[in-house]
């Protein structure tokens, strides 16, 4: 391997580590908040994120069959309206969550308060597996079902995912190949080393569509084997194969993969979860509630003391950890459309990461948890690609175990102090 | 003279331990009065009561003609009787300025804020010096400055200070109460629990002592302090 594809090698590991790493620090913000407040672990937080996958699931299947459209071509407004949705749904149920399991153990000794949330926990992972229903109105094709149950879906792609940084390396008019699947170009086309090249046409409506019809764009992948120069004139075969007379006179370009691509969904991820962060900050140490959270965190009853109603505010808080989770919800099958059933290991796994990352940056502290879920994810993703793809989950637990012995209360929790 | 605050049969309990057997006092408007009593003696646990952060296992607590007893902590606050706990309860990991900011948590008025804020800082000079400066990382005195500040910036009518004097050097010592008075001359109504039973009862108008749940003693302050009682429990001559 060239130096050049180690290092884009090395930075696509990173890319992805950073895409799932903020989507840990979301989720990790939810245990950490709540953590701040009440000083007990909510075990349930890691189901109102399966709780959120589900709903984006739910509402985007819905919602795209009612109005009898492709989810691949539903116009931006309703991605964003899965998203809303899915913010609401788990913000309800933590509020509720809060507010009838743990609200009357206030006060009542640590233990029950730790059954009872892995009893929600549970509940929420059992009851998210009963069978979804038809929905009657639409005449019950397979797609139509609100698809709540054991049996895992792919989410539909809203949100097509693409590579932002291709380069486009020719333009001009196509012609089709002597056979079936071949195209030739009007100039010359070099092809370098580790790359992929697509064509890009746009097709015309076809002769017999209706009146107003699109022409589309449409794509083909070149099929070559060797660097080196193509001639113009010259046959290329590509795939998908279409007729000489599909592609006959239309324009087209040529698109170049990079060595790095840049991928939508993982822009979006970024972006979504950085912005969201910040903005969290922002709420923590720049408001008034923010101070007022921190307050209650100190103590609920000095903060009572000063007039803040710490009821509303721990309400608060776990409205806004499950919003965060539901956020990382939308975006996660975004990138991994597999959606689970509600108790199956791997979202059981990923709560736990998401926790482990929460007590690796200190948990209690906002800060930490975004550090401990980029730190989650670096080491999860170098160690399973440098090292063995087996022990990915050991290095996360291995991490943890090693931050719990040198720093007992996270990287950036403060030494444990007692009280005053 | 009206009475403020008003505390009839006043009965609370840890779990099966009854902390208080059922205590009256009066608090006037415009008085400094003081709780005196020695350790245990319940002097914590009658403010928590009034403050609504421990329920009263009965009777009554009527503040500005309204029976307070059954409404949550942060409601009382909001009425003006404001409490600054023991222990002084500042908050460590946030600034003076932003503990100064959580006393005026329930306010809205900016303007009037601001000149609080300057009479606060009036009265305590030492925290303007120190306003980002981390809580925790004050003095035991400075810390105790910060949260009677805090606790003026709520513009309480009623302000109940839980030992403020604990473990500060006698000339800070003269400073709190020089300020108590301060505070009580500019119109707010002081009720002050106090182990310096001297001291509380030099700037007190009336006080009570409370021994093991109840009161046993009440009255002038000046009578109090030269009672034989008091003077040989709790003044030590
Ligand atoms: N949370 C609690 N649980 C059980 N008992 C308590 C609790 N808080 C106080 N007590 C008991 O209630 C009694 C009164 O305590 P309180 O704190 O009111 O005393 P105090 O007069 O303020 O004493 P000090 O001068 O030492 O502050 C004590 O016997 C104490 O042990
Ligand atoms: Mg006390």
């Amino acid at each position: 391997m060239g130096i050049r594809i180690r290092v884009a090698d090395f930075v696509q590991t990173l890319i992805a580590a950073i895409a799932v790493g903020s989507l840990y620090a979301l989720v990790a913000l939810g245990y950490t908040l709540v953590y701040g407040v009440l000083k007990f672990i909510n075990f349930a937080h890691s189901d109102i994120f399966v709780l959120g996958t589900w709903t984006s699931l739910t509402a985007a299947v819905v919602i795209t069959n009612k109005m009898g459209i492709e989810p691949e071509h539903a116009p931006w407004w309703v991605a964003m309206c899965v998203f809303l949705l899915a913010i609401a749904m788990c913000a309800t149920f933590g509020y509720c969550i809060e507010r009838f399991a743990y609200r009357p153990l206030r006060g009542a000794p640590r233990l029950n308060v730790l059954i009872t949330a892995i009893g929600v926990s549970l509940l929420l992972q059992n009851v998210g597996q009963l069978p979804g229903k038809t929905v009657a109105e639409s005449g019950g094709s397979p797609a139509a079902t609100i698809p709540f149950g054991a049996i895992p879906r792919n989410m539909p792609a809203l949100i097509e995912d693409r590579v932002l940084n291709e380069t486009s390396v020719a333009e001009g008019t196509m012609a089709g190949g002597s056979k079936r699947g071949t195209v030739k170009l009007d100039q010359n086309l070099t092809i370098e080393a580790e790359r992929q090249y697509r064509i890009e046409y746009v097709k015309p409506p076809a002769a017999d569509a209706p009146a107003g019809a699109q022409s589309s764009i449409e794509t083909l992948n070149v099929v070559v084997a060797e660097p080196g120069t193509i001639a113009a004139g010259e046959e290329i075969s590509t795939q998908p194969r279409r007729n000489a007379k599909d592609v006959e006179g239309t324009k087209y370009r040529v698109l170049r993969s990079p060595l790095v691509p840049i991928r939508l969904i993982d822009v979006l991820i970024v972006t979504g979860s950085i912005g969201l962060m910040i903005g969290l900050q922002i709420l923590v140490f720049k408001t008034k509630l923010g101070r007022a959270m921190r307050a209650v965190s100190h103590s609920v009853e000095t903060a009572s003391l000063m007039g803040i109603n710490t009821n509303a505010v721990i309400s608060f808080t776990f409205v806004l950890g499950s919003a965060l989770a539901a956020a990382a919800a939308f975006l996660y099958p975004l990138k991994y459309p597999l959606v689970n059933q509600t108790a199956h290991g791997i979202w059981v796994l990923l709560g736990l990461k998401a926790f482990v990352a929460a007590v690796v940056g200190g948990i209690g502290n906002v800060r930490g948890a975004v550090l401990g879920g980029f730190l989650i994810a670096l080491i999860e993703f170098f160690g399973s690609r440098y090292v063995s793809t087996e022990l990915r989950d050991v290095y996360v637990f291995g991490l943890l175990i090693l931050v719990l012995l040198l720093r007992p209360s996270g990287l950036l929790g403060s030494t444990a102090r007692e009280k005053v | 003279m009206s009475a403020l605050l008003e505390v009839k049969d006043l009965v609370v309990k840890y779990g099966a331990i009854e902390a208080l057997h059922g205590i009256s006092l009066t608090v006037n408007q415009g008085e400094i009065v003081s709780l005196i009593g020695s350790n245990g003696a319940g002097k914590t646990t009658t403010l928590r009561a009034i403050s609504g952060i421990r329920r009263a296992a009965s009777g009554s607590i009527v503040f500005n003609g309204a029976d307070i007893s059954r409404q949550a902590a942060h409601a009382i606050v909001r009425s003006g009787l404001v409490q600054s706990p023991e222990g002084r309860g500042v908050f460590p990991n946030m600034t003076v300025a932003e503990n100064l900011d959580l006393g005026a948590f329930i306010r809205n008025d900016h303007a009037e804020i601001a000149k609080d804020l300057e009479r606060a800082l009036g009265l305590f000079p030492r925290l303007r010096e120190r306003m980002g400066q981390m809580a925790g990382t004050l003095s035991g005195g400075e810390q105790q400055m910060l949260a009677m500040a805090r606790a003026m910036l709520t513009k309480p009518r009623l302000l109940l200070l839980d030992e403020p004097s604990l473990g500060l050097a006698p000339q800070i010592v003269q400073t709190i109460f020089k300020i108590i008075r301060e505070i009580n001359a500019s119109g707010t109504t002081i009720l002050l629990v106090e182990q310096n039973a001297r001291m509380a009862l030099q700037v007190s108008h009336r006080a009570y002592v409370l021994e093991t749940g109840k009161i046993v003693n009440q009255g002038d302050a000046k009578e109090l302090a030269s009672s034989d009682v008091v003077r040989k429990a709790y003044l030590g001559h």
